[in-house]
């Protein structure tokens, strides 16, 4: 097992180089620089920042670079926020963005779970038509409409909560924000519980449990959502990487500090660096997060074995 | 027993004082479109950082509630009669907020590391007036030879090239705010940080959060810190308009520097004159290439640009946030009259039939169409305001084309000189006065977009900039320049901007001005 991780981890590493490579040199065919704007520079001045950040260099040397700082866990300085460096900027948003993530993801599942447990138990009733219409809503409705509707009337006409802002992390302020990226995974996980427990309801070993006269509860919850969670662990592997990770919509709708803004920010303002640092975050955390599915899965189903 | 109620008077008088100064504190929560850059003022150039550094630095002017110069850093100061020799006398006991004094040093010290080609401060050019600016900033002359002198602690001075009436205007600019030598040369690049900044402004950095909150806390060692009323500002960054005008209807903002334009109407309706909107110093306008066939004839521009509807494009497209325009400088600069185009005065129906003529007089019609593209910068605005001039050009059987490019491809473009027939630029002012909009249309100017060259036109600029120590003379030359690139249509402005503050009637001393610059140690909340 430990050996499995461990030979998963060391191939994560070409995989991490081959992405930062492809994303080096992709972000830089984009036309324009970090130094074009609407008042133009006066080309000295712009001579004198492109020097600055080493910017006049031949491509390929300015790769080295980046790579030996990388390797040194230096992610550079951001070339529009030139006050922070791209780790101080991870190291305030990260948190923010990972708070929300797992609070939506956690929600997500237990919900999301727990709906569609009902909804397969009462396959064809109403309650299984309630959860599949919320359902198709959740992954339908975009997170701009329901973002702003939950501001309208729960800030402003009921007084309930912020309308936006991070507000040194209250509660208030982030129920919006975990609704709002919670639901469309909430109404995905319900979904994929709903058909897979439905088949797991119908599976020899649930029979034969029934036939033993074991209980209702106990068949559901012991026998059958154990076969029947694996889909949705597969799907929240990827899940979670992306809701950790945050999201431009929500973070910008409700004024939260994250780092969900970043990756388009940066890429608009070719501020190279950050682009960069936001791409390896991402890679980090995908790559984390398929490994703990695979482990999850051979915990979960006797049948798979890692040696 | 006498302990003990010694012990909880105690604890009752020292919570009555709490209670007592939470409740004297005034907070004001500032909308502010976007995160600053950079606090370092030698670093920035947008008008959202500009907010901030006003509060946090004093230059040697400033502009008041109402964007007029006042004395900021000097007290007061002498010209020599060529108008090239400025003496600054400094403000008598002021101090940085660590207690510091405020010397001639400093400024001396600022204005070097501004040009050091090593800061790499974008907005060096401003101090290109200064003698030898130019050549520090390129490497041609050691930061030492900068014409700024200490002569003693408390007094400055400044030789420039040549005489520069709008000197003083932009020293009001944070490009020019001096910045604390020791904590600089101590701490390298974490001196911006809160906690350490040492600042010379009303306020002083407490906390930064980017893209959540920056908060100042009043400056008690601020020379005039009798009359700051507000003790803690809190500049709240606010991306997304929408959001930010809930938040400003929930009573969480007291004032945004933006809202949602296309919906003004509506928010007029709502907020009344809490909506404050009007002219400001900036100019939207296009440009044609040209140095290229057929945007190389005059005649062919002035055709274009009088087919073009202003009035709809104010009204309609940007529900009269913007204001139709026929100059490139906009009205508002004192003893300045803006060159306006003669057509302005002829209604569209007239303009339309003029334009149609000169069409068919340069040969155009419907056997050989005019063909044209416009590239703008991404934006819902911009797109409309393009759209609407293709609509607006087609009945006169012009056939326009659209593209749409990201803003770093938009200007990298136009910066690189590349291939295009009419493209999006705009201009806001950096300081109050005509040059800020005239530089740009020079010969050698990167913002040149147009490739416009005019001989007439450099000639009038220059015998303007010569007659610098008379104001009156040279307010006249310049616009005389601004009609020679009028008259030959050398880019084509079709709008002027404008403020579009929402201002808390909680709010006193909000002033609205054509700069849009709004101190917060003039304002009160009550």
């Amino acid at each position: 097992m430990l050996g499995y991780v461990i030979r998963r981890l060391l191939t994560a590493i070409p995989t991490l180089f081959l992405i930062v490579t492809i994303a080096f040199f992709l972000i830089r065919i984009a036309p324009g620089g970090p130094f074009n704007q609407e008042r133009g520079l006066n080309p000295m001045v712009k001579a004198n920042l492109e020097r600055l950040y080493r910017l006049d260099e031949p491509l390929w040397r300015q790769y080295l670079h980046y790579l030996g700082d990388l390797l040194q866990g230096n992610l550079g300085p951001s070339y529009n926020l030139p006050d922070f460096t791209v780790a101080d900027l991870f190291r305030v948003g990260l948190p923010v963005s990972m708070e929300l993530g797992s609070m939506a993801l956690i929600f997500a599942l237990v919900a999301g779970g727990a709906l569609g447990i009902v909804a397969a138990l009462y396959q064809n009733k109403a309650g299984d038509y309630a959860v599949v219409a919320l359902a198709t809503a959740g992954s339908t409705v975009p997170n701009f409409v329901v973002a702003p509707l939950y501001q309208l009337v729960f800030a402003l006409t009921l007084n309930l909560v912020p309308v936006a802002g991070w507000g040194g992390g209250s509660f208030a302020n982030k129920i919006g924000p975990v609704l709002t990226l919670a639901l469309p995974q909430l109404a995905v996980v319900a979904r994929l519980m709903r058909g897979s427990m439905i088949e797991a309801l119908r599976s020899h070993h649930v029979r034969t449990a029934r036939a033993l006269g074991l209980s209702d509860t106990t068949v559901v919850l012991k026998h059958a959502l154990r076969g029947a969670v694996l889909p949705i662990v597969s799907y929240a592997g990827p899940a979670a990487a992306s809701l950790l990770t945050g999201s431009i919509i929500v973070e910008s709708i409700f004024a939260i500090p994250g780092i969900g803004r970043y990756f388009i920010e940066a890429a608009l303002n070719r501020d190279y660096t950050l682009v960069m640092g936001t791409v390896v975050v991402i890679a980090v955390f995908i790559i984390l997060f398929n490994l703990l599915v695979d482990l999850l899965y051979a915990a979960l189903d006797p049948r798979v074995r890692y040696d | 027993m006498t302990t003990a109620l010694r012990r909880l008077l105690l604890v009752i008088a020292v919570l009555l004082l709490g209670v007592g100064q939470a409740s004297a504190e005034v907070v004001y929560n500032r909308g502010n479109s976007a995160d600053p850059e950079s606090l370092d003022p030698h670093k920035t150039s947008t008008v959202y950082e500009a907010h901030l550094l006003r509060d946090l630095f004093l230059g040697l002017t400033i502009q008041n509630a109402k964007s007029d110069l006042e004395p900021g850093a000097a007290e007061s100061w002498t010209i020599s009669p060529d108008g090239k020799v400025y003496t600054f006398k400094l403000r008598q006991g002021a101090t940085w907020s660590n207690g510091d004094p405020v010397t001639a040093d400093d400024f001396v010290y600022s204005f070097r590391r501004l040009l050091d080609p090593g800061t790499a401060a974008e907005y060096a050019s401003m101090l290109y007036v200064v003698q030898n600016g130019e050549e520090v900033n390129t490497r041609k002359a050691p930061p030492e030879s900068l014409a700024v002198k200490a002569i003693d602690p408390a007094t400055l001075e400044v030789t420039l090239k040549s005489a520069t009436p709008y000197f003083l205007e932009m020293l009001t600019h944070q490009a020019t705010y001096p910045v604390h030598r020791a904590s600089i040369e101590k701490l390298g690049a974490e001196w911006i940080k809160p906690g350490k900044l040492v600042s010379n402004g009303a306020y002083t950095l407490a906390e930064f959060v980017p893209n959540d909150h920056i908060k100042l806390v009043k400056n008690p060692k601020f020379y005039d810190a009798a009359n700051v009323r507000i003790d803690v500002v809190n500049y709240i960054p606010t991306e997304d308009r929408s959001t930010a005008l809930k938040r400003y209807e929930a009573g969480e903002l007291d004032s945004n520097d933006d809202m949602p334009t296309e919906q003004l109407a509506d928010i007029r309706s709502k907020f009344k004159d809490q909506v404050r909107v009007g002219p400001s110093l900036g100019t939207y306008y296009y440009v044609f290439k040209t140095d290229k066939e057929p945007w190389s004839n005059p005649k062919l521009r002035r055709a274009l640009s009088m087919a073009i509807d202003r009035d709809f494009l104010a009204e309609k497209v940007w529900s009269n946030s913007m204001i139709p325009g026929y100059s490139m400088v906009p009205p508002g600069i004192k003893g300045y009259e803006p060159a306006i185009a003669d057509y302005a005065a002829m209604s569209q129906l007239d303009r339309e039939d003029e334009a149609k003529k000169i069409l068919t007089e340069l040969g155009y019609g419907p056997d050989k169409p005019l063909k044209m593209e416009i590239r703008f910068n991404t934006s819902e605005n911009h797109k409309n305001t393009a759209v609407a001039i293709q609509e607006q050009l087609k009945p006169l059987g012009i056939e326009v084309a659209l593209i749409n490019t990201d803003t770093k491809t938009h200007y990298g473009f136009l910066e690189g000189k590349g291939d295009f027939d009419v493209a999006r630029a705009a201009w806001i002012a950096d300081y109050k006065d005509p040059e800020t909009f005239l530089g740009i249309s020079r010969k050698t100017s990167g913002n040149n977009y147009a490739s416009w060259a005019s001989d007439q036109y450099e000639e009038l600029m220059n015998k303007a900039a010569a007659a610098g120590a008379d104001p009156e003379e040279r307010f006249k030359l310049l616009s005389q320049a601004e009609k020679v690139l009028v008259d030959d249509t050398g880019n084509m402005p079709l709008l002027y901007y404008s403020y579009h503050n929402l201002v808390s009637p909680k709010l006193k001393g909000f002033e609205d001005n054509v700069m849009d610059v709004h101190p917060t140690r003039f304002i009160r909340k009550e």
